[in-house]
C-alpha cells in the first residue's frame, strides 16, 4: 500500500525562481537563503520519496477569472511549466501521476470533498519553485508530482479547519491505494508577506514563529484560525498560510519536526520552511 | 449567511484592499486585459499602442486611465488584483518588489532596505485607527 510519511513546507516567492535559474545563489543577497534548504535538500535526497502531492496556489497562470475552482487536483501526466509573463522557467516538465491522482479525486469526493479534476494545466512558480528549492537543477524531477492547486487569490479562500480536514482525507485516499509508494505532501506559500497597497511589505516574524511552532504543538488550534487574523497579522498574502494546513492534516496528529528555516526577505516575503514527519 | 457583514472587518485592515467578489465583478475586464499580456503577441501590440488596445476591453475610462498612468493602486481600487497587475508591470519589465516601492510611496532603496532590515512591523498597522494616530 502507498504510505505517506512525511510533510514539507515551504514558501514559492518568484524572485528564488528567477535567482536559481539566473546563477544567482551565492550572491550575498541570496546565499543565506539557499544555505538554509542544504540540510533539507540531503535529507529529501536520502528519503526519495516517489511521489509528492504538492499543495500551492496558481498565480493568474493557468486559471483566470474565467474559472476559479477552490481545490483543483492535476491527474495528468506531465504538466508544462507556465509562461509568467517573462517565459516559461526552464526547468524540467513535471511528471504526474495519474493512477494515484485519480484515485484521490474520487476518494475524496466520495468523502465530500468535491474538488475539481484537472487534466490540462501549466504550472507557475507556485509549484516549479519548491522543487527547485529542494531538488536544485536537476535534468529531470526525481520523483512523480500530483500538483493540487487552491484559491487563495479570490476571496474567500477555503478555510483553514477545511484545509485541515481536506488533508486528513488525502491521507485516508493515499493510503487505501494499492501500490507500494513512498508519498510526501508539501504545503507551499506564506509566510508574512503583503504584495499590495500601502500597507506592502509587512512581515510578522512573531506571527510566523508561532504558526511554527503550532503546526506540532497545537494544529487544530491553528487550523480555527480565521482569515481576518491571516490579513491583519501576516498581511494580504500571508493568506497563503492555509495550504499549509492541507499537509498538516495529512500527516498525523503527533508529528516530529525533523527541520526549520526562517529568513527575511525574499524579495518582499518572509520565507518559511519546516519538514514534519509521522512518528511511525 | 449573509455574503456582506455590515461592517465589513476587513476594512478595518489599513493600506489593504481584499480581492471580494464584488471587486472581482468590478475588475473583470481590466484584470482580463492583464491576462492578455502573458501572450508575446499582445505585449507587442499593446506596447506599441496602449490606449488603442485597451479599447479591446470593456473597462471604465477609469479603469483605462489607471493603466495608461501606471496607477497601481488606483488599479487596485478599481477591482484589480496584484496577480494580473503582475503581467503588466511585468510587460514594463519591473519586478514585485519595485512596484511594491511605489504603492507604498517609498523610493525603490528605502523600500529595499526596510526589506531587509526585517519589513515593515505588524505593530502600528493592524487597525486604520492606528494610521489615523500617527499622524
Amino acid at each position: 500500500m502507498a504510505k505517506l510519511v512525511a510533510g514539507v513546507a515551504t514558501s514559492h516567492v518568484p524572485a528564488i525562481g528567477a535567482a536559481i535559474d539566473l546563477g544567482k545563489t551565492q550572491e550575498p543577497y541570496w546565499q543565506p537563503l539557499f544555505k538554509g534548504y542544504e540540510p533539507a535538500k540531503k535529507w529529501i535526497a536520502e528519503q526519495k520519496p516517489d511521489v509528492i502531492i504538492l499543495v500551492y496556489n496558481d498565480h493568474a497562470s493557468a486559471f483566470s477569472l474565467e474559472m476559479i475552482p477552490t481545490f483543483a487536483l492535476g491527474c495528468a501526466a506531465e504538466f508544462l511549466p507556465a509562461d509568467e509573463g517573462w517565459g516559461p522557467r526552464k526547468v524540467p516538465v513535471v511528471k504526474g501521476h495519474p493512477e494515484l491522482a485519480w484515485h484521490i479525486a474520487q476518494s475524496v469526493i466520495l468523502d465530500e470533498f468535491d474538488l475539481t479534476i484537472v487534466n490540462n494545466m501549466a504550472v507557475d512558480h507556485g509549484l516549479t519553485v519548491p522543487l527547485s528549492l529542494l531538488f536544485g537543477q536537476p535534468a529531470e524531477w526525481p520523483c512523480q508530482v500530483i500538483p493540487l492547486a487552491v484559491n487563495v487569490v479570490q476571496y474567500p479562500p477555503p478555510t483553514g479547519s477545511r484545509c485541515y480536514n481536506f488533508g486528513k482525507a488525502i491521507r485516508r485516499a493515499v493510503e487505501s491505494f494499492d501500490q507500494d509508494l513512498k508519498v510526501m505532501i508539501f504545503g507551499t506559500g506564506g509566510m508574512s508577506h503583503q504584495l499590495q497597497g500601502p500597507r506592502a511589505g509587512l512581515i510578522n516574524r512573531a506571527f510566523d514563529t508561532a504558526f511554527l511552532d503550532n503546526l506540532t504543538a497545537d494544529p487544530l488550534g491553528l487550523a480555527r484560525m480565521p482569515h481576518i487574523d491571516y490579513v491583519r497579522e501576516a498581511g494580504s498574502e500571508g493568506i497563503e498560510l492555509v495550504m499549509w494546513l492541507i499537509m498538516r492534516g495529512a500527516l498525523d496528529e503527533k508529528v516530529r519536526e525533523v527541520y526549520r528555516f526562517y529568513h527575511v526577505p525574499a524579495s518582499n516575503t518572509a520565507v518559511g520552511h519546516i519538514i514534519l514527519e509521522n512518528e511511525a | 449567511m449573509p455574503l456582506k457583514v455590515n461592517p465589513n472587518p476587513f476594512d478595518d485592515i489599513p493600506g489593504t484592499t481584499l480581492f471580494d467578489a464584488q471587486r472581482s465583478r468590478q475588475g473583470y475586464h481590466l484584470n482580463m486585459f492583464c491576462m492578455s499580456l502573458m501572450k508575446p503577441d499582445n505585449r507587442a501590440a499593446f506596447k506599441a499602442d496602449e490606449a488603442a488596445y485597451l479599447q479591446k476591453f470593456p473597462m471604465t475610462q477609469a479603469q483605462r486611465d489607471a493603466v495608461l498612468k501606471r496607477n497601481w493602486n488606483g488599479m487596485i481600487e478599481l477591482g484589480g488584483n496584484i496577480y494580473f497587475l503582475a503581467k503588466l508591470f511585468s510587460t514594463d519589465g519591473k519586478s514585485f518588489q519595485q512596484v511594491a516601492a511605489i504603492m507604498t510611496g517609498s523610493s525603490q532603496e528605502d523600500y529595499a532596505n526596510m526589506m531587509i532590515n526585517g519589513g515593515r512591523s505588524a505593530d502600528g498597522n493592524r487597525s486604520k485607527k492606528e494610521w489615523q494616530n500617527r499622524g
